[in-house]
């Protein structure tokens, strides 16, 4: 893959990338060196509303199915792992198979899939079951997380790549 | 549960994921894109906040908004594991053991100090 993985962090390469350097010719003199290139309208409109479908998703499965500190997260690990998965496919379809898209990214990858998962409320879950006393849930639940959202995205990432080679 | 805080869930976990695009780039340009320190910063910096949250035991809508839609959705699992799997396809091992261990261990120990926090206020 040619691709850094440094750019997965970079808002989508599209637009911005080209603004970017169009922002860097003609910035105005008071602006900081540092600030970013300017995220447009839409891309912040996509992000919002991918983020709003994957957290009214995740907090209703969280509300439906609450757990007690010292039970399986069923609820956090399923939409980690799920979103993991959804992840590596548009990632690397977005990346590797379609033209590009300013706003497939920020809606599918960073809106969707950043507001169905989350890190928080896993590091809490696995808090309060180090603070219950539960070391073996709490290192069996860390464990199947980091694993199971690893594979996760190597077999989506595997999966689309998969299509191209039989063309 | 009222279709009031529904709507709030959804406005909240929108503007949640905003937030984290906004600070990763923030903390991407200005910490270089050797590393994933943008997703670091933002899941580090959620964790001690929905550290605080757990402390303050707020009712179950507060937790809801606060909690699992504000918090929640400014934080992320999924691209910390793309990353994590992307460095590993370029061979770096060592950045991705960093990676996932530095962000569980300043993780766990930042939702704690998060709620020591919060008990407290």
């Amino acid at each position: 893959m040619a691709e850094s993985s440094a750019d997965l962090t970079a808002p989508h390469p599209s637009g911005v990338a080209a603004g970017g350097a169009a922002a860097g010719a003609s910035r105005p003199p008071g602006r900081p060196r540092f600030a970013r290139p300017r995220a447009d309208r839409r891309e912040i409109a996509a992000i919002f509303a991918g983020g709003a479908i994957g957290t009214l998703l995740r907090a209703a499965l969280a509300e439906a199915f609450p757990h007690p500190a010292t039970a399986w997260p069923w609820p956090t690990f399923a939409v980690n792992i799920v979103a993991a998965f959804l992840l590596g496919y548009f990632v690397t379809r977005l990346q590797e198979r379609l033209p590009l898209s300013a706003y497939r990214r920020p809606l599918l990858g960073t809106g969707l899939c950043g507001g169905l998962s989350t890190f928080s409320t896993m590091q809490v879950e696995i808090l309060k079951m180090i603070s219950a006393g539960e070391w073996g849930l709490a290192a069996g639940y860390t464990a199947a997380s980091i694993a199971a959202g690893y594979a996760a995205i190597h077999l989506a990432t595997a999966l689309v790549r998969r299509v191209r080679v039989r063309r | 549960m009222s279709a009031l805080v529904w709507a709030g869930v959804v406005l909240i976990g929108g503007a949640g994921s905003v937030a984290r695009f906004l600070v990763d780039g923030l903390v991407s340009s200005a910490a270089g894109r050797d590393f994933p320190f943008g997703t670091l910063a933002v899941n580090i910096s959620g964790a001690v906040i929905l550290g605080v949250l757990t402390g303050l035991a707020l009712s179950s809508n507060g937790a809801l908004l606060a909690g699992t839609a504000a918090v929640g959705s400014y934080t992320t699992f999924s691209t910390w594991m793309l990353e994590s799997q992307r460095m590993a396809e370029e061979r770096q091992y060592r950045k991705v053991i960093a990676n996932v261990a530095v962000s569980l261990v300043l993780g766990v120990a930042a939702a704690w100090l998060g709620r020591l926090i919060g008990t407290s206020l």
